[in-house]
């Protein structure tokens, strides 16, 4: 049986829709998984070929985005293979996120070129396209080597290549303790050994909190200015817009009608939307969410929440506190010019982050922009920082990192060694994905190397 | 030419653990099988320690008596001294290792020869092997000729052997015997490429020259568990081994005599043999070490000579008595045999396929240190499955191979034939991805279906497996079925073995999974408990204590066996492929894997390379399929 496979098919930029493609024998059952229709009577397993359903789809941090899912039943799909398409809003965030869980359903990142490659092996390409899907195939390769070759020279190569040393000593410790008992090796200490994991696991804890922060860095982030009227969004949004017009540059594929400004502040880009009202369509999907600022708001990655400072707080700024701080949020108390009679204790105790400041006069945006930095985790990086920039190799650590907190576990329920063992060659292997060795021949080099072992 | 002695179905060269294992499996398979050996009085030789088993070696050991070879029955027969290895360490690693009466081991596997049918046995050195037709020629030193279908080498280090001590160099075999000088250069003229490895074995001493009083004694361990399913009776353990320490002194006089050593004295260049180390490498490898260990074990029943392991050296015999004698308890030992390295020729295994046949030599097989491995286990596995092998084709049936998943034979066999190896190759249990799955109490139920299937499994045997598996089967239930309610003797069990206590009735099965707890913990309480094999007993224990950790090895395996099952046909010209990286066609040409799950192994093989493979082999087979 051949692996799901799950890639985003649309270009990853800012647009009205963005498709995550699902393909494989059980396409159907891993879609199943992270989508739910809006008809609780209906379900994605029973829905047959060529039909569309119209739902959510969500992670274990709960809804992600409303979605129309097109399923395919095999052969009749692109790829020969079921296959589900989730159609969702073209947000990059919004799309990785779902790819995101199509992963941890039980799919794998599609190699370069792998749904055509599938397309071929099932019949759907006739023989005449095999060289043009072997063509493509290679170009991909190559251009997959020549980024490979960058992640070697990089800071993010440096890193994980610290952590893999310390995983492969610990697993060659581990296994000449076990494979040479009558030999003179030290006795293995468990406690030595967790502190071990629990480092590698801070590091690549750490690369990944880095992972979302970097995709800021480079794609931009989702953000949405929600206040009551009058309160000086658009203002801001001016401010914003107009403190940067000079260096806007529209992305590639924009429909403005959704991302209204693309700004960049400081090392952060940020796809503002207002809040105002969304355009009718007749598109099915689009029309869904016009009108609901709401649905906005719960959508984007980041909200800003505005208040009017020279003005007591109000009920509907009670209720926008509570919505909006649910989320990653940052609240702007304005017009300081004109003197803050509000309640800015109920906001701080609300918000993380609370920024006063005046978008009449620019006063405090650089405090704003402070804010944004941390919380996107943006000012945690530097340029020399190791970043992934890949969902595959975002995927590989994260493989890493559950096998040794199993590894861990382990230890901590005083599972026998052999079991610890086996996770952490797990976690090698992971890691060693990117660079395509193998844990088992790395570890025994490793082994002899270290210990003087042998009859 | 001389006169044809006899026509074969097959050969068989060297009657070491790779030939006798070879040998008789084809014999029982009802090949008329002929086995050469230089001297018959060498038959299954130990000419390094006498012992059978250790790490991952001892699961070797179970997986060839799974398989129905002689190895584990043969040691059990001559076991004085037994160990399981690694206990607490985990079910994966624990590893039987038996000491062995050398000499009864040799003589009982001399027996086991002479009384096979359909098995001959000859004391003559093969000097020269050729095709004849479909079929090969083989000419000894004694001008005699034999005609057989397929030949299996297992030369040893007889195969143009060469003994180093100091300045030293003398031609020859293991343990004084004669090296086998001409079959090498009949090999090169095949075309086959051959390569020189090393090892080493330590000097051996005389018990009354050693001072035990100053060693700490190593005894067996009660009861003694048998490598074999089919040993029934109770063994004994019957000798100690001693342990000692080098010494300052010992480190001194090795380094101050280096340059006699003929590696350290630059006269040979040697790879580094990694797991057989002499003391001289050792003590230049790891300088800071301060001390390194020696076994001292007895070489049999009715013999004075004593192993001592951890001393292999090719120093001058004056230097390794002086240095010898540096050693708590061997101050006054006397040497009746010198340690010395040896040096052989053997075949690059890339060579081979999995079934260990040379891919360009059909009927041609090689197993043993031939094929660059170490040890007699290793030896024994390669032979055996290259005896089946040849046997299964010439009775035309579909060929053996065990893949890495199905057990530690496959993955020694796969590492050789698909990694190749630089320096005599060991196995352990590191080199196992599916470890937890590969354990030695399972090593039946993995392998004597298919050794059933093979032929080499007998009735009674067979009888004997599906018994304990049915036992098995019905304590799996019992266990999960039966519930205990929670009583105070219960709770206060769960209290003393520091494990929470239960408020509600609890099942066996979830008790038993907890760490603290085990099945013979849990006696008092579980009074309708059957009566049960321990072998069986063992694996159910380990099944539900590490379901977690094997479900997912399994998962692994899976998805291992579906790579394994898309087949690359023979004969492919890989650099005609459009696509393939360079390196990839190469090395792929090189190796002609037999299907994408090897090819994916192979060291430069990337994943999109793979890519290219699935999508060649879509479309030969559906230009096939349009041609047909």
């Amino acid at each position: 049986m051949d692996r799901v496979i799950a890639a985003i098919s649309t270009a990853v930029a800012p647009a009205g829709i963005g498709v995550v493609r699902i393909s494989g024998d059980r396409a159907i059952e891993v879609a199943g998984r992270i989508f739910r229709p809006a008809s609780k009577k209906r379900a994605l397993e029973d829905a047959p070929g060529y039909t569309a359903m119209y739902g959510w789809v969500f992670d274990a941090d709960g809804d992600i985005d409303e979605c129309v899912a097109l399923v395919f039943r095999a052969p009749h799909s692109y790829t020969g293979e079921d296959v589900v398409e989730l159609s969702c809003h073209g947000g990059p965030y919004l799309l990785q996120r779902t790819l995101r869980a199509a992963f941890s359903a039980g799919a794998v990142p599609a190699q370069p070129g792998e749904f055509t490659k599938r397309a071929f092996v099932n019949g759907k390409i006739d023989l005449t396209g095999a060289e043009a899907v072997m063509d493509l195939i290679t170009a991909n390769s190559r251009l997959a080597a020549k980024s490979a070759l960058a992640v070697r020279e990089g800071a993010l190569y440096r890193k994980m290549e610290t952590v893999l040393d310390e995983l492969t000593t610990a697993a060659a410790n581990l296994s000449a303790y076990v494979d040479f008992p009558d030999d003179d090796i030290p006795e293995l200490e468990s406690g030595a050994l967790d502190k071990t994991l629990k480092k590698a696991e801070e590091t690549l804890n750490n690369l990944l909190d880095k992972f979302d922060a970097g995709k800021v860095v480079r794609e931009g982030i989702d953000t949405v200015i929600v206040g009551r009227p009058n309160v000086g969004k658009s203002t801001l949004m001016n401010l914003l817009a107009g403190h940067e017009r000079s260096i806007v540059t529209p992305v590639a594929g924009t429909t403005r009608d959704i991302v209204e400004e693309t700004v960049r502040l400081g090392d952060i880009i940020l796809r503002l939307a207002d809040t105002a009202g969304l355009r009718k369509t007749d598109d099915s999907v689009e029309s869904i969410g016009v009108g609901r600022a709401e649905s906005r708001l719960e959508r984007a990655a980041l909200v800003i929440a505005v208040f009017d400072g020279s003005e007591p707080l109000t009920e509907d700024d009670c209720e926008l506190a509570e919505k909006s701080s649910r989320q990653t949020s940052i609240a702007v108390i304005n017009k300081k010019d004109k003197g803050i009679i509000i309640n800015t204790e109920y906001i701080k105790n609300k918000f993380k982050h609370t920024v006063l400041m005046s978008a009449e006069t620019g006063e405090g945006l650089e405090e704003l922009e402070k804010a944004l930095g941390e919380i996107t985790g943006v000012a945690a990086l530097s340029d020399n920082e190791p970043i992934l920039s890949t969902e595959r190799q975002r995927l590989c650590v994260v493989r890493s990192l559950e096998c040794i907190k199993e590894a861990r576990q382990a230890i901590r329920e005083s599972i026998t060694l052999d079991a610890v063992g086996v996770c952490i060659d797990g976690a090698i292997d992971a890691l060693l994905e990117l660079t395509g060795e193998r844990a088992t021949e790395t570890v025994v080099d490793r082994i002899f190397e270290r210990f003087c072992v042998g009859k | 030419m001389g006169y044809i002695a006899g026509e074969y179905d097959v050969a068989v060269i060297g009657a070491g653990h790779a030939g006798v294992e070879a040998a008789l499996a084809a014999a029982r398979l009802g090949c008329a099988t002929v086995i050469f050996t230089i001297n018959l009085d060498s038959i299954g030789n130990m000419p390094c320690n006498p012992s059978i088993g250790g790490t991952a070696k001892g699961h070797l050991v179970r997986e060839i008596d799974a398989l129905g070879g002689e190895m584990g029955v043969a040691a059990d027969a001559n076991l004085i001294q037994c160990r399981m290895l690694n206990r607490g360490k985990g079910p994966a690693v624990h590893s039987l290792r038996a000491q062995i009466d050398r000499r009864e081991y040799s003589k009982y596997m001399k027996y086991r020869l002479e009384t096979t049918e359909n098995l001959d046995i000859q004391q003559a050195e093969v000097v020269k092997i050729e095709r004849l037709g479909e079929r090969w020629r083989l000419l000894t030193h004694l001008e005699t000729e034999y005609i057989a279908k397929a030949v299996i080498i297992a030369s040893g280090t007889y195969l143009g052997g060469k003994i180093y001590i100091g300045d030293l160099v003398y031609e020859s075999g293991p343990d004084g015997m004669f090296a086998a000088n001409r079959l090498t250069r009949s090999l090169s003229e095949l075309g086959i490429s051959i390569r020189r490895f090393k090892t080493g074995t330590p000097a051996r001493a005389l018990r009354s020259s050693i001072d035990f009083s100053k060693t700490e004694r190593q005894p067996g361990e009660e009861p003694v568990i048998p490598f074999s399913f089919e040993t029934k009776e109770k063994l004994e353990n019957r000798v100690d081994c001693h342990i000692t320490w080098t010494t300052r002194k010992t480190k001194e006089i090795i380094e101050k005599n280096l340059s006699r050593s003929p590696m350290y004295g630059g006269r040979v260049r040697w790879v580094g043999t990694r797991y057989c180390p002499s003391i001289e490498d050792k003590v230049v490898r790891f300088a800071d070490k301060e001390r390194h260990q020696v076994f001292i074990e007895p070489c049999g029943l009715h013999t004075e000579e004593m192993y001592l392991q951890g001393l292999s050296s090719s120093l001058p015999v004056d230097v390794q008595l002086e240095f010898y004698r540096t050693i708590p308890g061997l101050e006054n030992v006397k040497i009746m045999r010198p340690a010395y390295a040896i040096e052989y020729d053997c075949c690059d295994p890339l060579q081979l396929s999995a079934t260990l046949e040379f891919m360009d030599y059909p009927g041609l097989y090689g197993a043993g240190q031939f094929n660059g491995s170490s040890g007699y286990e290793e030896a024994a596995a390669q032979g055996l499955v290259a005896g089946i092998n040849a046997a299964l084709k010439i009775l035309g049936r579909p060929p053996m191979i065990l893949d890495r998943a199905s057990s530690y034979i496959g993955t020694l066999i796969d590492d050789l034939v698909t990694k190749g190896c630089s320096d005599p190759y060991r196995i352990m249990t590191s080199r196992s991805e599916y470890r937890l799955v590969l354990r030695q109490d399972n090593a039946d139920e993995r392998l004597t279906p298919i050794g059933r299937r093979v032929g080499l499994v007998d009735d009674l045997r067979w009888e004997n497996f599906r018994q304990r598996q049915e036992a098995k089967k019905r304590e799996r239930k019992r266990l999960k079925e039966t519930v205990l309610p929670p009583t105070e003797q219960l709770n206060r069990l769960l209290v003393s073995c520091e494990t929470t206590p239960v408020s509600t009735g609890v099942r066996l099965e979830d008790l038993l999974r907890r760490p603290q707890l085990d099945y013979q913990k849990l006696a008092p309480v579980d009074s309708q408990r059957p009566e049960l094999d321990p072998m069986v007993r063992e694996q159910i224990e380990v099944e539900i204590k590490y379901e977690g950790y094997i479900r997912r090895q399994r998962a692994a395996i899976d998805e291992l066996r579906r790579l394994e099952s898309r087949l690359l046909p023979d004969g492919i010209d890989y650099s005609e492929i459009k696509g393939l990286r360079k390196e990839a066609q190469e090395k792929l040409n090189r190796i002609r894997p037999a299907n994408l799950g090897q090819a994916s192994r192979i060291s430069g093989v990337s994943p999109a390379d793979l890519s290219v493979l699935v999508v060649w082999l879509g479309s030969r087979g559906r230009a096939e399929n349009s041609e047909s």
